[in-house]
């Protein structure tokens, strides 16, 4: 290649540089990296400026993986299984800002399960990521809640108790974007990080992502080799921003087509069967016979991109909370003969 | 001290008393006595006499007995009173023991579907027809046990001679100008008062006149106050969880933030409340919104304070401005959740594991709610660290006699704060950089688009700019950075305020709901010839004044609701070298302080 090319940019002019964070820590191989390297190529492929996301976690190993993306966003790194109450109050700060919260099965499923729970019914609008890979990490490979029943670990036994399933959760605390994703499948995290992006709403991304220490047996639900083996795609699925045209031609009833909040789509391609992410009711069989048929499904499992944000809940100014200036904040001097007056 | 403010005496004999004695009235809980006695304290206080209502609940919705005292004092003496010279007596369950409260020479009255027995000769006894009242009134049959509770309103009015038109007015307020209910209740007052002119023959001492010692007040509560000051304070979002006595603090945002910050021009709102989870979420949403640079609160108690713990630390430790209001309430445990105490100083004050303390507010009135409703934001901010108010349910709950909330006298201060011109025209900027020597770093907040405005907030050690590290100096350094903006806190917290007395030698140290009881037992005990200085804290860490103080005394009594004589602790700790003049007087009974108590407790070192 010419010495004199210039890096590659995109649309707001950085290069993938620019994503980057600071150096990982954590092991090499585990799935946690992959997922971070996804979320910086989704960020740079739609061109955001890293100014315009905020980044969220609780504690754990996926806890840290902010550090290690977006090093010139904003972060805020909580304590354990409490992200989502962070993110909230933050949020509500500037509602320009895009949200990406990064959570383990630890942090959502175990300690931080109320949080999870409410900031679905919420709806707040967060990419919130569970870099699930049934163990705690941090602390050395425990088990975590969505462990699999009869799950062998080198020094702690066997698992005795069922595992709870983090999409399953989701859906019933009415979260308005479910996905499923395995981090050994760095396209389809990628294209379901953009679509989440994009949603204006809680979008959770449950992500299986190994623990190469503790938990990367072939026959671990959690691990690469079960995930290789057991993934079972819903559809081929691809993110068309606002401003691009859809290049590939699809048959007719090949694909179905979700239109965002903001205008962009989501093509989602038949492999198998038909599958609409938007019919709630038939979500629960689809993953219980999944279940029982031992496979791992990934991809947009439900989707409602009409349900009201928090944000929109709170008649918000147009411009951000935090920007407001003293004299908009303290009501007037006349008021306060009012007020006393309303007392007795 | 008494100047008798001269009220118009309609029965002159030489023991009447007027304007000076205590009521009880003993009611179920549930029954919708609030309503009556509220009536009654609003109506005292509208004929211009001091007054001070306390609701002695329990922990429970309907059935279980709850009393009401209201204190009177000509001498404006508003501290909860030992004795009650009046007693109404509407609950049978509780009937015997209301009798035995009333002090000799003093009065007794009761629903007459009560029937026990009541041997005592040495008071007056009135009975009240309250059924046969009731059922007189048009009230629907739903609604009579309510209006029943207006028949002792109306018998008390007749025999001590309460303005009805005050009594009217107080009914106005309460039902918010409703025709209906005004009538309705007004109707029950006047048949009661009907009654006892005909029914009735006065053949006691005590009664009401009009003075003119509360025109310069209003009546409201701590909560109300504390959200009202709040909100002239700029408060931008607040997350909360129920729990009694601090529910109606945020209750009180819900109600009058609509009223004061919608945006004139647009009609948006300028605010955001979020009922939260839990109290672990309701912190968590307030640290995030002072992170993001909001004028961010949440308000609890006790138990919800020990949920906060963890991120309360973080907050401190990352250094993120929040207001927390406890507003305090008896434990350990659930304890007597409708009872007032002051348990959580040590808890608050260092709430948070590893080396935490924290700036703590300690208002000593309503009023002074409402101003250390917007100070403390402004303190969070200068300062980046949370700052908490400790409130309890007396100050928080009842209503009180106070002087109206006053504008805030300074504009809002928001500390040190970087926009994207500031950071263009500073070269070297890290979060935690020491850029001035006072230790207060510059932050920025999300939503500052500039390139190099962003960083990372961590529980973890840190560098000056926010970068991870372990480095056993930058945690020592960061850690005395943090210890220097605390010191600096200690000059700008609201100093103490002193009540002398000439020539005493020793003086007495208290703070928040029991400052009317230290008062009143100042004079108390200067009729006993002991003068005594009285220094009310209004914050923690204790300033330069409060050492002055206690170096400037031979014996220092320490005043406070709880068990252990947890300021007693914490000033034993600040002033090492006065140990031993400090000396710990400590009541927790769930009752507020008397001045009685104060002065036999001071009496009793005193003298031994
Ligand atoms: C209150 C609290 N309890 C326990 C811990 C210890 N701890 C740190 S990380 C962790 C589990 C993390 O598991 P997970 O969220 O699955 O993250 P992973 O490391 O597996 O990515 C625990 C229990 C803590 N930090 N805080
Ligand atoms: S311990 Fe497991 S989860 Fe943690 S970094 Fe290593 S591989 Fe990843
Ligand atoms: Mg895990």
């Amino acid at each position: 290649m010419a010495a004199t090319l210039s890096p590659k940019v995109n649309l707001v002019d950085l290069s993938k540089a620019d994503y980057r964070g600071a150096t990982t820590t954590l092991c090499q191989g585990c799935g946690h990296n992959s997922i971070t390297s996804q979320i910086i190529s989704a960020c740079y492929d739609l061109s955001i400026t890293p100014e315009d996301i905020v980044k969220f976690s609780g504690i754990g190993c996926s806890s840290k993986a902010p550090t290690y993306f977006l090093s010139r966003a904003f972060g805020f790194n909580g304590v354990h299984g409490r992200m989502p109450s962070l993110a909230t109050g933050a949020l509500f700060a500037d509602t320009s800002l895009t949200g990406i919260g990064m959570s383990g099965d630890g942090d959502s499923a175990s300690i931080g399960m109320g949080q999870f729970k409410h900031v679905m019914r919420r709806n707040l609008p967060l990419v919130y990521i569970i870099a699930n890979n049934g163990v705690y990490g941090l602390t050395k490979g425990q088990f975590s809640a969505t462990a699999e029943e009869g799950l062998n670990l080198k020094g702690q036994g066997q698992n005795q108790y069922m595992p709870i399933d983090i999409v399953w959760e989701a859906v019933i605390s009415h979260a308005t974007f479910v996905a499923r994703s395995f981090a050994g499948d760095p396209k389809q995290v990628r294209e379901l990080l953009k679509a989440a992006l994009s949603h204006r709403g809680i979008a959770v991304l449950d992500i299986i992502s190994p623990c190469v220490t503790f938990n990367n047996q072939d026959d671990s639900h959690h691990s690469y080799a079960w995930g290789r083996d057991h993934e079972v795609a819903l559809h081929d699925l691809s993110y068309v921003p606002v401003a691009e045209e859809i290049m590939v031609d699809y048959d007719d009833g090949e694909a179905k087509e979700v239109t965002m909040h903001d205008g962009s789509r989501i093509m989602l391609r038949k492999v198998d069967k038909d599958y609409d992410p938007t019919d709630r009711a038939n979500i629960l069989c689809m993953l219980e016979d999944a279940n029982r048929r031992q496979e791992l499904l990934t991809g947009l499992i439900y989707i409602d991109t009409e349900q009201e944000s928090l944000f929109d809940m709170y008649n918000l100014p147009d411009e951000a909370l935090n920007r407001l200036t003293p004299d908009r904040i303290r009501p007037s001097r006349e008021s306060i003969d009012e007020i006393n007056a309303l007392m007795f | 001290m008494s100047t008798d403010p001269s009220p118009i005496l309609t029965q002159a004999s030489p023991q009447s008393v007027v304007n000076n004695f205590s009521i009880t009235v003993g009611t179920e809980n549930g029954s919708g006595s609030q309503t009556s006695n509220l009536t009654l304290l609003r109506a005292f206080f509208k004929m211009g006499i001091p007054v001070s209502g306390k609701n002695l609940f329990p922990s429970n919705i309907q059935g279980l007995p709850t009393w009401y005292t209201i204190r009177l004092s000509k001498d404006g003496y508003i501290a909860r009173s030992d004795t009650t010279e009046i007693v109404i007596a509407m609950n049978a369950k509780t009937f015997a023991r209301d009798l035995a409260l009333v002090e000799p020479g003093g009065v007794f009255f009761y629903d007459d579907d009560i029937k026990q027995p009541i041997q005592r000769k040495d008071i007056t006894v009135y009975p009240m027809p309250v059924k046969q009242i009731s059922v007189a009134s048009d009230a629907p049959s739903n609604l009579r046990s309510y209006v029943a509770n207006m028949v002792y309103v109306g018998v008390l009015a007749q025999i001590i001679q309460i303005d009805v038109d005050k009594i009217c007015q107080a009914l106005e307020f309460h039902f918010k100008g409703k025709q209906k209910p005004i009538d309705l209740n007004f109707n029950v007052v006047k048949s009661a008062m009907e009654w006892a002119a005909e029914n009735l023959k006065k053949s006691d001492p005590f009664s009401v006149a009009p003075m003119d010692a509360t025109s310069e007040f209003i009546m409201s509560s701590g909560n109300t106050a504390g959200a009202l000051g709040s909100i002239y304070g700029g408060i931008q979002f607040a997350a909360w969880y129920p729990i009694t006595p601090a529910s109606s603090l945020a209750e009180s945002l819900n109600q009058y933030l609509p009223k004061l910050r919608k945006d004139p021009k647009t009609n948006k709102n300028t605010f955001a409340v979020v009922q939260a989870e839990d109290e672990l979420a309701a912190i968590g949403m307030a640290i995030g919104a002072g992170w993001g640079g909001l004028r961010s609160l949440t308000s609890t108690s006790g138990p919800g304070i020990s949920l906060m713990s963890e991120y309360a630390g973080l907050a401190y430790f990352a250094e993120v401005p929040i207001v927390v209001w406890n507003v305090q309430r008896m434990g350990p445990s659930t304890g007597l959740p409708t009872r007032t105490s002051q348990g959580d100083i040590n808890l608050t004050y260092y709430l948070g594991h590893g080396d935490t303390k924290h700036v703590v507010l300690l208002p000593g009135s309503v009023n002074e709610c409402f101003e250390f409703g917007w100070k403390a934001f402004d303190l969070a901010e200068t300062f980046q660290t949370p700052v908490f108010v400790l409130s309890d349910l007396d100050l928080g709950m009842n209503q009180w006699m106070t002087p109206p909330f006053a504008y805030p006298d300074k504009p809002i201060e928001r500390g040190k704060v970087l926009w994207e011109e500031d950071l263009d025209k500073l070269e070297d900027w890290g979060r935690y950089l020491d850029l001035d020597g006072d230790g207060i770093p510059y932050r920025t907040v999300p939503g500052n688009r500039h390139q190099r405005s962003g960083y990372f907030t961590r529980g973890t050690g840190h560098d000056d700019y926010a970068n991870y590290s372990e480095e056993p100096d930058q945690w020592v350094n960061n850690m005395d950075r943090l210890n220097q903006k605390f010191e600096l806190a200690r000059t700008a917290v609201p100093d103490a305020e002193l009540f002398p007395n000439d020539g005493a030698k020793i003086g007495v140290i208290a703070f928040g709901s029991v400052d009317p009881a230290v008062k009143e037992a100042q004079d108390l005990l200067l009729s006993e010839e002991i003068a005594v200085d009285y220094l009310r804290l209004r914050a923690l860490p204790i300033t330069a004044k409060v050492r002055e103080f206690v170096r400037a005394h031979e014996r220092v009594y320490v005043v406070e609701m709880n068990r252990d004589g947890q300021m007693h602790q914490i000033l034993t700790i600040e002033i090492p070298d006065c140990a031993m003049s400090l000396i710990s007087l400590p009541q927790n009974d769930g009752l507020p302080l008397t001045a009685t108590w104060i002065e036999n407790a001071i009496l009793n070192k005193e003298r031994n």
